[in-house]
């Protein structure tokens, strides 16, 4: 055991000089997720109807794919960023602190998974068509 | 964390007059949560439904035109202005402006009525037109 406080051990170390990534992260993802929300919000106003065939028509389109895939990736990092950012500043017990990270990035990896497998499910065709 | 839960924290969260900023700065943290989990699992359900047939996307838009789901989806709606002004804020006050007490106010307040009103016309729109 040392006697050494927290604040003795990291004194004259320096910064990690990585503090500012995950910041910078999350706002550079806000933007895209922003401007990509911005693109999904007026394409479905514009689309005639948001029922099986209309939506499923629009996403195997280039123009609706391309961009519906980036918004899933842009979403679910921005939130990944975010979520851990909460768990970070509530979650004390370590343990607990611990699996919160693990199940969010666990979690956030399985959601955009299901996602783009779906878009591109639809995109490349393989959506039934009824 | 290395606190000792017998000694007294500081009074940090109770001394202060709550204020619009203070509504808005949780709020931003609350909405974030809420996209992220609730948000983000209707929006998956939707791309794997509609990559998944007619009927499962039936299923989906039946339970979202149910009064449970329009309750979420209104929910949702607020939650996503009210977290996409927010964050706009941030991005005026991470350049360093906005933090005169009357400027910050007013623009606090103005994301709280601006979130209102523009669910209130994304709701009416989608009531009236669809």
């Amino acid at each position: 055991m040392t006697t050494e406080t927290p604040i003795a051990r990291v004194r004259g170390l320096g910064s990690a000089q990585e503090g500012a990534h995950h910041w910078l992260l999350e706002r550079l993802t806000s933007i895209a997720t922003f401007l990509l929300f911005i693109w999904l919000i007026v394409s479905l106003v514009r689309l005639p109807s948001l029922d099986y065939r209309g939506v499923t028509e629009w996403l195997a389109t280039p123009l609706a794919a391309v961009p519906m895939l980036l918004l899933i990736v842009s979403t679910f990092w921005h939130l990944k960023l975010g979520l851990q950012v909460v768990i970070e500043d509530y979650v004390h017990d370590e343990g607990n602190h611990f699996f919160s990270i693990l199940l969010v990035n666990f979690l956030t990896i399985l959601g955009a998974a299901f996602a783009i497998f779906s878009v591109l499910k639809i995109a490349l065709g393989g959506a039934p068509n009824v | 964390m290395h606190r000792n839960p017998s000694r007294p924290l500081s009074p940090h969260l109770t001394v202060w007059r709550w204020g619009p900023h203070m509504l808005v700065s949780i709020l931003h943290r609350i909405t974030g949560t809420g996209l992220a989990t609730v948000g983000a699992a209707a929006f998956v359900w939707w791309l794997v439904a509609a990559a998944s047939g007619a009927d499962s996307y039936k299923y989906f838009t039946g339970w979202a035109t149910s009064w449970l789901g329009i309750v979420v989806a209104v929910g949702l709606t607020w939650a996503f202005f009210q977290h996409m002004l927010s964050g706009l804020r941030h991005f005026v006050m991470d350049a360093g402006a906005g933090y005169e007490l009357n400027t910050n106010k007013f623009w606090a307040v103005m994301t709280l009525a601006g979130s209102l009103v523009l669910t209130a016309f994304s709701w009416l729109y989608i009531v009236t037109v669809r």
